[in-house]
């Protein structure tokens, strides 16, 4: 693979880290930690919304994002022709 | 069928088990013995990693350590399911297109420097070590509480298990025993959970039960909030610690998961980048089926204990109040002589003294499920503690005959020649955990939060950097490595042993406790890092050559 070629994939693999990463420190240090309180005053069930983020909600978002990471990197993959 | 027979039924199946999965996968070759030959599938990859990764501490203990701290528990469990995004995403895939055989192997070729090779060696057997003797300490417990043996009969036996199958297998051996092992112990703990949930709220999905109602129409966190405050202690809900500890505590466990050895070699294993990146994924999918029940279980847990003792005639407790009693774990001490189980907050009038680790093992007694359930759990508790333990033998074998004999003392050694140095240091291993395992240091609890500290402090900038910025060079990775490490060091002996003049919580840096300060020392690793690296010589040319290949994911 020529340089050029090379540098505009790392790029857009950079782009989905920035993005995946965001989401990954808001579900968890964002709103199971910084926001606890404010979101504690919310209810879904009998859960109160801040501690479910920081005992359920952040682990199921973390999976969800490896598994979109796996999705976009493999579409990134075949669009650069690499196997 | 009697409990003990249930047990040995059990164990001797599951033991079996593995024993048989290791002679049909032994190693014939340094690859098979480091990196499995690197033909593993993702999914059993994932299963691997995820059965490597939850020892004996996640399996027996986090429930229970959840269930006394509440919100705060929620510290590992973002941190340890986190870290796995991390790895995912800035480690995995890199470091298996680099394919060699393990972390040391990575920072000294990168660093093109043996000096940085030896500081990798050197944190990757600390770290290595502390979590092992952990781990045999797990097996012993296990043993001694359901078998009745002496707990160091235990741990001999589990080091008998573990040094058949890590020194013939290897690599190879651990990942289809784990693969086996993972489906014992998620069983194991997700039966007992399920049983719960259906007694307390009728759902049989623990992640849901614990926000349902019990069959008085109360939300069981509601009831827990108002049970515990009742008794003095904090709103189960809300945290006691401070929310910038909560924060660095978190941080600290999700970058020492992704820096941890024994944990990234698995990745080295697949056959190609992609399947590095898949088995992440499924490694945190298997993972957080336990890690999203284990608070669930701490609450039915918490519930049912305080429901069950709390100001009930000592003379009326169930049998299984008995049992743990004898164990020492569960002490019971009435001040006031009334006769009745007064548990509390307040260490003045509280009379019961109960050792977190037993809230997930008596949990099946407490809620009276069969015995063959106890025995699951007995079983899966093992499969727990000798997954982790195998894993982490592997990097300590490796780090010798790979990284120190065949890197660095005698690069001539024959293939065949590393094999047995392999085998031996494996052999070594075993017997040195079996030691810390039957003479535990008296600080191991400390020195497990050390080996994450550690971890994020030393390895994670440095292989991180060692991708993303092509320009840090070996000054830049060497120097903030030995500042992050030694940093570590000083903070945790200063407030964890009492040296350099110790000191107390109000002493804290910036009120962060020893076990979030592996955030802190990491920060100062990276900033180290980058400063020196500015002042001196940029990398060699195929040094640079090298990044750019490991960040692109093609074959030749």
């Amino acid at each position: 693979m020529n340089k050029k070629l090379a540098q505009k994939y790392w790029k857009e693999n950079l782009k989905y880290l920035i993005i995946l990463l965001s989401i990954w420190f808001t579900v968890s240090f964002g709103f199971g930690i910084l926001l606890v309180d404010e979101l504690n005053q919310f209810k879904i069930g009998g859960f109160k919304l801040g501690f479910w983020f920081a005992q359920q909600g952040s682990i199921y978002v973390f999976i969800i994002l490896i598994f979109v990471y796996i999705f976009l990197m493999n579409r990134l993959d075949k669009k650069f022709n690499l196997k | 069928m009697s409990l003990q027979l249930w047990i040995w039924l059990m164990i001797g199946i599951t033991f079996a088990l593995y024993i048989g999965i290791a002679i049909w996968s032994r190693a014939g070759s340094t690859k098979d013995f480091y990196v499995a030959g690197s033909g593993v599938s993702p999914i059993a990859n994932g299963m691997a990693t995820a059965a490597d990764w939850m020892s004996a501490a996640s399996f027996i203990s986090m429930a229970g350590l959840i269930s006394f701290m509440g919100y705060d528990g929620s510290v590992f469990l973002m941190g340890w399911t986190g870290g796995y995004v991390l790895l995912a995403l800035l480690l995995a895939p890199y470091l298996r297109k680099f394919g060699k055989f393990t972390v040391p192997d990575f920072i000294g070729d990168r660093y093109y420097s043996d000096t940085a090779r030896i500081v990798a060696v050197i944190c990757a057997l600390i770290i290595s070590f502390t979590y092992v003797a952990g781990q045999m300490r797990g097996v012993g417990l296990v043993f001694s509480r359901y078998l009745e043996v002496d707990i160091n009969t235990g741990v001999i036996i589990g080091m008998a298990i573990v040094l058949f199958y890590a020194v013939l297998g290897g690599m190879k051996g651990i990942t289809y025993t784990q693969v086996a092992q993972y489906c014992v112990l998620i069983f194991a703990f997700m039966v007992p959970a399920i049983f719960i949930s259906i007694q307390m709220t009728g759902n049989p999905i623990p992640q849901l039960g614990f926000g349902s109602q019990g069959h008085d129409g109360m939300y069981l966190l509601d009831k827990l909030d108002g049970l515990s405050t009742e008794l003095g202690f904090h709103e189960y809900t809300s945290g006691s610690k401070s929310m910038l500890d909560v924060f660095f505590i978190t941080a600290a466990l999700m970058v020492g998961t992704a820096g941890l050895p024994h944990v990234i070699v698995r990745f080295f294993t697949v056959k190609k980048v992609s399947d590095a990146r898949k088995s992440a994924g499924w490694a945190l999918l298997f993972i957080g089926i336990l890690y999203t029940t284990a608070p669930a279980i701490a609450v039915f847990a918490r519930t049912n204990l305080i429901e069950t003792v709390s100001e009930k005639r000592y003379d009326d407790l169930p049998g299984w109040f008995d049992n743990w009693e004898k164990t020492g774990l569960l002490t019971f001490e009435d001040k006031n002589k009334d006769g009745i189980v007064q548990y509390l907050a307040d260490p003045q009038l509280n009379e019961l003294n109960i050792d977190r680790d037993i809230m997930v093992m008596a949990n099946p007694e407490i809620a009276e499920l069969p015995n063959w359930v106890i025995a699951l759990l007995a079983a899966g508790a093992l499969a727990a503690a000798l997954s982790t333990a195998a894993g982490l033998l592997l990097v300590i074998s490796s780090s010798i005959s790979h990284d120190l004999i065949k890197k660095i003392i005698n690069p001539n050694i024959s293939e065949k020649g590393e094999l047995i140095y392999a085998r031996i240091s494996a052999f070594f291993a075993v017997v040195m955990a079996g030691y810390f395992g039957i003479n535990p240091p008296g600080f191991v609890a400390a020195v497990v939060a050390l080996a994450f500290g550690l971890a994020a402090a030393s390895f994670f900038p440095a292989i991180v950097m060692g991708i993303f910025y092509k320009r840090m060079n070996k000054e830049g990775a060497i120097s903030g490595m030995v500042t992050g490490l030694l940093l570590m060091l000083f903070y945790m002996t200063k407030f964890k042993f009492g040296w350099f003049g110790g000191g107390s919580q109000e002493d804290w840096w910036f009120g962060v406790s020893p076990e979030g300060f592996g955030t802190f020392a990491m920060l100062v690793n990276f900033i180290v890092s980058i400063t020196v690296c500015q002042f001196t010589s940029v990398p060699p040319k195929e040094i640079q050559e090298l990044v750019e290949k490991i960040r692109i994911p093609t074959t030749e």
